[in-house]
């Protein structure tokens, strides 16, 4: 099982990734960051394949693996 | 995941801070894959990295090395003469479509001409975003902007400007190829021109130029999901996808 | 050898690593012995497709820490005012020779002197300046590239060469003498060489953050006064006992120069002040005959010479700012004035 980390205060909330996940495990966090967005979070139970998908598109460099 | 190096935030020519480009802009992407591809041939401590004006003006801040400013379109000739000067360092320019294909023209088709050993980054977003999304050389025809408010008009603006196929006609170019940064499958793409403009310069192959569709949400007055599809739909309709040389 | 061709044998013996120019009249013999003599040293060489590539290569070339160089005649200058002002915001080391022609417009190839508001003041958009300098021999042409280098590294600053279209054309023996003032490579650990064992260098005039700028500004305002107190130079001649001052650079200097020494052939009292760098004025240069002059009784007059309708004669009146009496005579568009013409002048004055 793959775990992502993302760094909600560089989250810009473009939401890039959300759409390009093929499994829905990233979606808007409810609470707003620093910047007054909402940053995207990950949901472990979706079972993220680490397709990097939401890597690739990011523009802010959000988006890490974790061991 | 094993592979490390997947963390892109963690490429070391790349600083890991927040930029100041709106949601969804391309220009975080394209600044990531440089900084890569710079990684990946190992050759952050030769290049030196020639920045626009316009929106990506602070690039230097992002990138982490040598880098100079240069004045608006004047880009090429910025990076013939530090080229001309250190052969040994490698030289890139990363430009927009107005300092490319506007304002800078003749320094971009002369630095073509001349066949300088020298690798180009072309963001086209059919748009001026710094200056506020006024109308660019490669504005699509009935595109809304700042200055052509009911859609550019051939008969008033010209054509979007294909500066690409323009300059893939010199004999002085080695290799042109437009790429798109609408979706993970064209980034993976974008990256592998990308990786080719740089060894084309460490062979000594000549000029190299990438031009990468990239959005620009903010000015194109959609959402950055929409905006991707707009250059799947609509902007790589008018400038096809793929190797022009 | 003409003086464009002086010009380039001093620059190439001062260490001229990169020159890259455009053509234009009368500066062409510039750039074509620059397209003979830098490829056969292994330096650069380009003819660029504009002026405005011109010095944005030069920008480039300075940048990478190379001794940068190029060379136009009025026009071409406008036209690259706006890569010198980016050269004095990044604070990088360039030369620039103007060998002027009359104007405004594409006005004509005949010398003038009417660009001197421009090379002094700035020329581009922004609070700086460039030191200037103006020969008025082929020989000085020769010896001044070693100086305008040595000032360009210096202060990190670009350096103006300002000639005219007589001094460019004008064949005199030169006497090649590069030991005489010998080459300081000065170090350059802000030059774009690739971040080898270093943080990465950043060369650059864009200060977006509140404040950075004008913080910037004063470290340039310091860096010009420093260039103003340090670098003022003139030659003198007369000045003791002169009554009347002429003043004049480059090749009007040279006539005026004439006038004067048929002068003082016939007993009178008149001196020359022959200003070397435009900028900085020689200041001192007046305050010293102000000086000499407040010993007499009478007020002292000066007469300002000019291939223009009047522009250092600005320099002067603010210099001397109301203790003299100030007359100009100049001429511009090809016109040039001539000895007798400020002979008469000057006995009108001494009268």
């Amino acid at each position: 099982m793959v775990k992502l980390k993302i760094d909600r205060e560089k989250c810009k909330g473009c939401m890039l990734c959300v759409s390009f996940c093929p499994k829905g495990a990233l979606s808007a966090e409810e609470k707003l960051n620093k910047r007054g967005i909402k940053p995207v979070k990950f949901k472990e139970e979706a079972g993220c394949i680490g397709c990097r998908m939401c890597m690739i598109i990011c523009p802010d460099n959000c988006i890490e693996t974790e061991k | 995941m094993k592979n490390k190096q997947k963390n892109f935030a963690q490429s070391r020519s790349l600083r890991n801070i927040s930029t100041h480009y709106c949601p969804g802009c391309g220009h975080g992407i394209a600044h990531r894959l440089i900084a890569e591809t710079i990684d990946e041939l190992g050759i952050r401590e030769k290049v030196i990295a020639v920045a626009p004006v316009g929106c990506a003006v602070i690039a230097y801040d992002y990138w982490d090395f040598d880098c100079s400013e240069a004045a608006h379109g004047r880009a090429m000739a910025v990076a013939t003469a530090i080229k001309r000067v250190r052969p040994q360092n490698i030289v890139f320019t990363y430009q927009g479509d107005g300092d490319l294909a506007a304002i800078g023209t003749n320094e971009t088709i002369h630095a073509a001409n001349r066949g300088e050993n020298i690798s180009v980054v072309f963001i086209n977003n059919a748009i001026y975003g710094m200056t506020g999304g006024q109308m660019a050389p490669t504005t699509l025809l009935g595109q809304k902007t700042a200055t052509t408010l009911s859609g550019r008009d051939a008969r008033l603006q010209g054509h979007p400007l294909k500066i690409s196929e323009m300059l893939a006609v010199l004999p002085g170019v080695k290799f042109v190829e437009r790429v798109s940064l609408h979706s993970p499958q064209e980034v993976m793409k974008t990256k592998k021109a990308v990786h080719q403009i740089f060894k084309n310069q460490i062979d000594n192959l000549g000029f190299s130029l990438v031009e990468i569709l990239s959005p620009c949400p903010t000015y194109w007055g959609i959402s950055p999901k929409g905006a991707l599809e707009w250059i799947r739909d609509v902007m790589s309709k008018e400038f096809p996808l793929g190797r022009i040389k | 050898m003409t003086g464009n061709e002086a010009i380039a044998e001093g620059a190439i013996q001062a260490g001229c690593d990169f020159y890259a120019g455009y053509p234009i009249t009368p500066q062409n013999e510039l750039t074509a012995y620059m397209a003979k003599e830098m490829p056969r040293k292994t330096r650069v060489f380009i003819q660029a497709e504009s002026e405005i590539a011109a010095i944005n290569m030069v920008f480039g070339a300075a940048a990478a820490g190379a001794r940068a160089m190029t060379s136009s005649s009025s026009p071409g200058i406008s036209l690259k005012q706006e890569g010198i002002s980016y050269l004095a915001g990044a604070q990088l080391p360039a030369v620039i020779v103007n060998i002027m022609r009359g104007g405004p417009g594409l006005g004509n190839i005949m010398p003038s002197q009417a660009d001197y508001f421009q090379a002094t003041r700035g020329g581009g958009h922004g609070d700086y300046h460039c030191p200037v300098l103006a020969p008025s021999s082929v020989q000085e042409a020769y010896d001044l590239m070693f100086l305008s280098f040595e000032l360009a590294d210096k202060y990190r600053n670009p350096v103006m060469i300002l000639g005219d279209g007589m001094l460019g054309q004008m064949m005199e023996p030169l006497c090649v003498r590069r030991s005489a003032f010998g080459v300081r490579r000065y170090k350059k650990p802000w030059a774009l060489t690739g971040c080898r064992g270093r943080r990465p260098n950043v060369v650059k005039s864009f200060f977006i953050r509140e404040g950075d700028l004008e913080t910037f500004n004063l470290l340039l305002q310091k860096k010009y006064h420093t260039i103003r107190r340090e670098e003022q130079r003139w030659e003198g001649l007369f000045l003791e006992d002169a009554r009347v001052v002429v003043v004049a650079y480059g090749t009007m200097a040279r006539i005026a120069k004439s006038a004067v020494v048929n002068l003082r052939k016939a007993g009178r009292r008149v001196g020359l002040i022959r200003p070397v760098t435009l900028w900085p004025f020689p200041v001192e240069a007046f305050e010293n005959s102000v000086k000499l002059k407040a010993q007499s009784a009478k007020r002292p007059r000066y007469l300002v010479l000019e291939m223009s309708y009047g522009q250092m004669v600005e320099d002067v009146k603010l210099t001397l700012n109301g203790r003299a009496t100030i007359e100009f005579l100049g001429r511009s568009g090809g016109g040039v004035p001539g000895e007798r013409e400020i002979e008469k002048q000057i006995l009108k004055l001494l009268s």
